[in-house]
């Protein structure tokens, strides 16, 4: 039996406006509202998490130096930084957040399948929110454990936290899951089930790719850490033996017997490995897109693009116990999973190819945004190099648990997809809120922000072949470490305020450009996917006006020689080109 | 955006691998079904892999224990007349929930024949199952902690993982199925006072609430064979 497309029944539905205050911005099923509700939050923590990381760098830097900072609250920093960072920052901004926004507009439809859902999915997400942020205040403080929470030390005493602030984290964790869930089967059913007239998959903008395979990712990848929160709650509260080894904890024989800690790593890493490209495919879709705009180019092998996001999804579900090199595997786990883990280097180092090539020759406007995109290529490329060093067994043995692997993980998922999500927020500020942004302050927030994290995480690699070790609240005597160990600490905690200072200057922008702003006009970097061409800019509640878009072309006819304009629509049918002046990019070819 | 209409499609749909190649290069949809029923599949998936987690979890902790495990045969058996039979109660249970997919299935082929009132009392006669199968559950369940002085921290009979991935699973279970019958319940209320009737006749949530427990059933088939038959 089949069953009539969503968008061939459009005129079926009733789109009544949301008309009270609550019902438009607070219990909104609009994804546009509900985007800015998960982006905002997201950022929200998202400050709090860089809060903290300053605190640790002052520790680093200017050991014993704070009153404030002691050797527990210094481990609860770390662990909060952490988990906010990866989970509650970069996860729900990229697919609640982006996603949320650009999936329904990208594809032609009006709105997600299930808002009521969708609206469902940010509350519970905010409900995470706040569960975790309560473990600040509760007896014991936050856990210390560290983000990846292993245990037997996350539940054994002298860790913070044990009593209550370990509790609240995993039950915050299942909460965050409980809501990517519900949204995530909107996103994924949504880009299979809802797009307009002509909008096949492979005419897709690559955001929409990168986002839909990421939340494919993480509906298959969050279950492991569930359950292993689910074990873990069920170790601490019950008693049960899950991952708890019998131990002498304290001078007191604990009751736990014959656990098992390192299933607790292959479940986190199951889920951990994965997450790492949850948050990264879609910052790859995102830049793909950004860069295409800004160059006045066609994406560089577009169909290569799409297969290896799918091969890069696919792949890193196979390759989590190289976070696990020390743990005491057999080695014949090592090789294996070192091979795989090089071979995603291929359809990644092959995405890199793409982005160069396609800003190869082209027209390019070297914007706010575009500016964000092109950083992202350089710390991309490398914290993906380091990453090669730390795929190997034998390279990483020597540099585990150092600096080395702070610098590398930083690089990679820390400033490479913030760089893509401040891109983002610039390329598409015009479009969610009709104004123009401040350009000599965005380049100011770019240059601090992108020279501020080579002066940050460059030093920590040499730090790392040093032997400086991760975690350790304090050096103190170390006769292995010369003194200019010392000072470079130093030097990388001055950079990282002046880092984290930087980042007002974005939220400056934001605020003086929504008041003050100038009036955006639609369509402003002359792009050709159909979130641009709404009929209003913003785009208004059910995103189309009376008909849906019907979509010719994919999203990159970009420059095509013999064309008047140096940009085509996606909605603009064979026969209604403007051809004229060849402007053309490709004289040469 | 829930409510949906039946009505065949114009163009015939291709068989086989042509037929994947031109689901997958179609604008407007990838599957020719219902969103929901999309949805439904993706979500079971999903729930596939916590499923999965928990056995494998189950099993290392297995191999991982010193003390011996302790037999199922033994420990899951009821007497009758003197006799212990194996696994006696799990045989039953079992069987009941397969009939409860039997009945699905049924209501599920009368949703489509648009006979309402056979729907309904299919659904029901599948939740009643669905809480039948709870009770004996809970009858286990009481018969382990309260008779036999099995804990989720330690039992008599050896490892004490035994209980700790018993309650879990089984519990995570139970829970999945007592869900199920609380949504089969809501379906079969609203197929009967004409829910979706006025909602253009359309039945496929009486399908797609199929889809969730026929996976509930599966479900407890392997953990059938990998906690109570191992």
């Amino acid at each position: 039996m089949s069953y009539v497309a969503l968008v061939d029944r459009d005129h079926e539905q009733d789109h009544h406006d949301p008309d009270t205050f609550l019902t438009k911005y607070v219990w909104s099923q609009d994804h546009k509202v509900i985007a800015i509700q998960y982006g905002g939050l997201a950022i929200l923590v998202g400050v709090v998490a860089l809060v903290l990381s300053v605190l640790m760098r002052l520790q680093l830097g200017f050991p014993n130096e704070f009153a404030l900072i002691n050797p527990e609250s210094y481990y609860q920093f770390v662990t909060m930084h952490g988990m906010i960072m990866v989970v509650y920052l970069l996860t729900a901004l990229f697919l609640g957040g982006f996603g949320n926004y650009l999936i329904p507009l990208m594809c032609g439809s009006r709105d997600m399948v299930f808002p009521f859902l969708n609206m469902l999915s940010v509350w519970v997400y905010f409900l995470s929110v706040i569960i975790l942020i309560a473990s600040f205040f509760v007896p014991g403080g936050a856990t210390g454990a560290g983000w990846t929470l292993y245990p037997p030390q996350s539940l054994s005493g002298g860790t913070p936290g044990t009593d209550m602030g370990i509790i609240l984290m995993l039950v915050s964790l299942g909460v965050f899951i409980v809501a990517a869930t519900m949204g995530g089967l909107n996103y994924v059913t949504t880009v299979l089930q809802y797009r307009c007239k002509g909008m096949t998959l492979m005419r897709l903008p690559l955001s929409v790719w990168g986002i839909f395979t990421a939340t494919i990712l993480a509906l298959l990848a969050f279950p492991a850490l569930l359950v292993s929160a689910i074990m873990m709650i069920l170790d601490h509260s019950v008693g049960t033996s899950f991952f708890m080894p019998a131990m002498i904890s304290e001078g007191q024989q604990l009751s736990y017997n014959d656990g098992s800690p390192i299933l607790f790593q292959h479940l986190f890493w199951f889920f951990g490995h994965p997450e790492v490209y949850i948050v990264a495919l879609p910052a790859f879709g995102l830049v793909s897109d950004v860069l295409a705009t800004h160059a006045r180019k066609n994406i560089f092998g577009y169909r290569m693009m799409v297969w290896a996001i799918l091969a890069i999804g696919g792949l890193s579900f196979i390759v989590w116990a190289h976070h696990m090199y020390v743990s005491g595997m057999n080695p014949y786990f090592g090789f294996f999973f070192a091979t795989t883990t090089l071979i995603i280097a291929v359809p990644t180092a092959l995405k890199v190819y793409n982005w160069v090539l396609t800003l190869w020759q082209g027209n390019i406007h070297l914007r706010v945004p575009m500016l964000f995109a092109i950083g992202f290529i350089f710390t991309f490329i490398h914290g993906g190099l380091t990453g090669l060093f730390l795929g190997n067994v034998t390279i990483d043995l020597p540099l585990s648990d150092t600096y080395f692997v702070v610098a590398h993980f930083h690089m990679v998922m820390g400033v490479s997809p913030v760089l893509v999500v401040f891109a983002s927020i610039y390329h598409w500020f015009p479009l969610m809120s009709g104004k123009m942004f401040n350009e000599t302050l965005g380049k100011w927030h770019f240059w601090l922000t992108f020279l501020g994290a080579y002066a940050v995480y460059l030093p920590m690699h040499y730090l790392g072949f040093q032997g400086v070790p991760r975690r350790y609240f304090s050096l103190g005597t170390t006769d292995f470490l010369p003194e200019s160990a010392h000072t470079l600490n130093a030097s990388i905690t001055i950079s990282a305020i002046i880092l984290a200072l930087a980042q007002l200057l974005f939220f400056i922008n934001i605020f003086i450009s929504l008041r003050n702003g100038k009036k955006a006009k639609p369509n402003c970097w002359g792009a050709t996917s159909l979130e641009w061409l709404t009929p209003d800019t913003p785009p208004k509640h059910g995103n189309w006006g009376h008909d849906l878009p019907e979509v010719h072309r994919w999203a990159y006819d970009y420059s095509v020689p013999g064309q008047s304009q140096d940009f085509t629509p996606q909605t603009v049918p064979a026969s209604e080109v403007p051809v004229g002046r060849d402007h053309g990019v490709d004289h040469d070819t | 955006m829930s409510e949906t209409s039946i009505v065949e499609t114009q163009e015939p749909l291709q068989e086989g691998m042509a037929g994947v190649v031109s689901d997958f290069s179609s604008d407007k949809q990838s599957f020719h079904v219902h969103w929901g029923k999309a949805m439904m599949w993706i979500f079971l998936l999903s729930d596939t892999f916590i499923f999965s987690s928990f056995l494998i979890g189950y099993m290392t902790v297995r191999m991982s224990a010193q003390d011996p495990w302790p037999l199922t045969s033994e420990v899951f058996a009821l007497s009758m007349g003197g006799e212990p039979i194996p696994l006696l109660l799990i045989a039953i249970m079992t069987f009941i929930l397969i009939t409860s997919s039997g009945t699905m299935a049924m209501a599920v082929n009368m949703g489509y024949r648009k006979e309402k009132k056979k729907t309904f009392y299919l659904m029901l006669a599948t939740a009643i199952l669905g809480a039948s199968f709870v009770g004996m559950q809970v009858f286990e369940w009481s018969k382990l902690i309260l008779d036999e002085g099995v804990r989720p921290w330690a039992n008599p009979m050896g490892a004490s993982q035994f209980g700790a991935a018993f309650f879990m699973i089984t519990g995570f279970h139970g829970m999945h199925v007592t869900g199920g019958v609380i949504y089969l319940l809501v379906v079969a209320f609203r197929v009967k006072n004409g829910f979706y009737e006025r909602r253009g006749n359309d039945y496929s949530i009486v399908e797609i609430a199929g889809l969730y427990w026929h996976f509930v059933d599966l479900v407890w088939v392997f953990i059938f064979a990998f906690f109570y038959l191992w």
